[in-house]
């Protein structure tokens, strides 16, 4: 895991965890999401190499629900490039094993400090800011 | 009768239970929030049993509880299809107090509000993944469909193998843009209509009999 700041020390910047697949793949379904909820709760912002299955980001959301506090924290900002429709995941590619809707990239922060500016098939830009 | 018979008949009688035509597959109308979910469930169960499923509103987070109508029988073209409609709370990564506070309300009822938001999407998502047989997902088709929530919960509808049927809502409006919807999810059939208005409701029905009959 890569872990980058925009400033010299945390308490002055926004702390960006950048995640390989390598790393994630050693990880349960929910040992991937209480690794995402902790460093988002803890005002970071998590970038995935690979992304989450939609299973896993169903959990996500619902977990991330179950977590939300008035004043504290109010969800989490979520951007991926766009799935290509060609490839629904279905049964098929479940069955043999191709899941390439899990091989997009995936920036993951605080609903608060996180605000999406651009996106398309192949950029997201997005603007973070200091809690 | 021997042995072998009755575990044939007991197989057989589970397997008729579970696999059942007369069952009634419970379809999920599910989309962001402020979509015309519960009004479009509201126009079904209306033209259908005469009831109503709940109450609808133009503040976010009405629906907090998923809400089934049980039993809805809908004839098309000789067809006749029995569903249960479930009406689900709108989906969304983040819920806010603050956002309620702008609809006369004041804090306390604001932070309850919120709090019940977040319990409904929790419960909305769990029944995506185990009480539906199909889902009905509705956008209002005045607003940018390519955000995340959409493109998550389309996922995620896929990876479980449900029949899909994407409904462009709120055609009534002037600025509704059904192509933009359609381009953002070609893989699933449109259906242009305003549930408010009762506009395009044959062709709702036509769609839903067919898809989930």
């Amino acid at each position: 895991m890569v872990e980058a700041t925009t400033h010299d020390s945390e308490a002055d910047g926004v702390r960006m965890d950048l995640i390989s697949g390598a790393r994630m793949d050693g990880l349960t379904s929910m040992e991937k999401i209480r690794l995402i909820l902790d460093s988002v709760r803890n005002g970071d912002i998590v970038v995935l190499e690979q992304g989450l299955t939609p299973d896993e980001e169903s959990r996500l959301i619902e977990v991330t629900m179950t977590e939300i506090s008035p004043d504290d924290f109010s969800g989490i900002e979520i951007e991926t490039y766009p799935r290509p429709s060609s490839s629904s995941g279905g049964f098929i590619s479940r069955l043999t094993g191709s899941d390439s809707e899990a091989n997009k990239l995936t920036v993951i922060g605080p609903a608060n400090q996180i605000e999406t500016i651009e996106k398309d098939e192949e950029f997201i830009s997005t603007l973070v800011s200091r809690k | 009768m021997g042995l072998l018979t009755n575990l044939r008949d007991s197989i057989s009688r589970v397997t008729d239970r579970l696999f059942s035509e007369s069952e009634p597959k419970r379809i999920g109308i599910y989309g962001p929030p402020n979509a015309g979910k519960t009004t479009l469930a509201n126009r079904i169960a209306r033209d259908w049993t005469g009831d109503a499923v709940g109450p609808e509103s133009h503040v976010p987070h009405e629906t907090r509880r998923a809400r089934r109508k049980e039993d809805v029988t809908i004839e098309r073209n000789g067809k006749t299809v029995t569903i249960d409609i479930v009406d689900t709370p709108g989906v969304a990564t983040k819920v806010d107090y603050k956002e309620f506070l702008d609809h006369d309300m004041g804090k306390e009822d604001a932070v309850k509000r919120s709090r019940e938001a977040t319990e409904g999407v929790a419960e909305a998502m769990h029944w995506l993944r185990e009480d539906v047989d199909g889902v009905v997902y509705v956008l209002d088709s005045t607003n940018d469909p390519f955000t995340q929530v959409n493109t998550m919960l389309v996922g995620i509808i896929e990876s479980q193998d449900l029949p899909v049927l994407i409904f462009a809502n709120k055609t009534d409006l002037d600025d509704a843009d059904v192509k933009r919807v359609a381009d953002a999810f070609p893989q699933h059939e449109t259906v242009p209509l305003s549930a408010l208005e009762g506009d395009n409701m044959d062709e709702v029905y036509e769609k839903i009999a067919a898809y989930f009959g």
